[in-house]
């Protein structure tokens, strides 16, 4: 099985699915439990519709589940659904570890003594 | 003091601080001068810096390109708002993946130390909702694990 990390269309999916600020904040209020469809729109000046599609971008990528409950229409975080992030973040955190720690390598190089013009 | 850390202070910003052996000179110079930069800043194996041009003055840009082949690339661009030599760099900067993420205001002291340098970089992200945003996406439970990894490491 070819494994290219760069081709993924699900991660891709996800990575547009975060890239917006609306359907960031409708997964922060998911983290605390399920939501109705209307309750999520509620903070938003937004119509409902545009919610929904926002939504439903969320479920593309993986993100929510919908479900009914009773008459009312209801969101949930999907299980696990940042677990495919969590590769990305260890990047993010990587990064100002090894930077650093490759910055002790190049002031290494930089003797006191040759400070300003050499 | 470990040699790493990161703590949330206000609302929308993230310290990072470390200890460098080196004096607050030649720190400060390897935050600006490109042929030091970019020896350091790409991080990740694999990864290089093809363009990495740095206008140190107050008002100048710079822009920071970074390419991981098949891992991808991303650019880094910004503004230098305040240099004071071996003391203090502020500056705005940006995330081009490849649509530009809102600036991040960032303000890097050189303080001189027992132990050579003690680096303050404070990122303020655009409001406490992006900062939230984030933490809760669990960007900072990543980063926590790296540095007590690195505290393994280190200590």
């Amino acid at each position: 099985m070819v494994m290219d990390e760069s081709v993924n269309p699900r991660l891709d999916r996800l990575f547009s699915a975060l890239a917006d600020s609306t359907r960031r904040s409708i997964l922060m209020k998911l983290t605390n439990g399920d939501e109705g469809v209307m309750e999520l729109a509620a903070p938003f000046d937004m119509s409902q519709p545009a919610i929904s599609r926002h939504i439903k971008v969320l479920e593309a990528a993986g993100l929510v589940t919908r479900h009914r409950q009773g008459t009312h229409r209801m969101c949930r975080l999907a299980p696990d659904a940042l677990g495919e992030i969590e590769p990305w973040l260890d990047i993010i955190a990587d990064r100002y570890r090894s930077n650093y720690n490759r910055l002790d390598a190049v002031l290494e190089t930089m003797k006191p003594s040759q400070q300003g013009d050499d | 003091m470990p040699p790493l850390q990161l703590m949330l202070e206000g609302d929308a910003d993230v310290v990072v601080t470390r200890q460098f052996k080196a004096p607050p000179e030649n720190v400060y110079r390897a935050h600006l001068e490109p042929e030091l930069i970019c020896q350091w800043m790409a991080s990740w194996p694999g990864w290089t810096m093809p363009v990495c041009e740095t206008d140190s003055r107050e008002g100048g840009a710079f822009r920071f390109e970074f390419d991981g082949g098949e891992e991808g690339a991303f650019t880094t661009t910004g503004e230098y708002i305040t240099l004071t030599p071996s003391s203090l760099i502020v500056h705005v900067e940006r995330m081009h993946m490849p649509d530009p993420a809102p600036d991040s205001h960032c303000h890097t002291t050189f303080e001189a130390s027992e132990t050579g340098t003690l680096l303050t970089l404070r990122m303020s992200l655009p409001d406490a909702e992006t900062r939230q945003g984030m933490m809760d996406m669990g960007i900072a439970d990543g980063m926590e694990l790296s540095y007590s990894k690195l505290d393994e490491i280190a200590s």
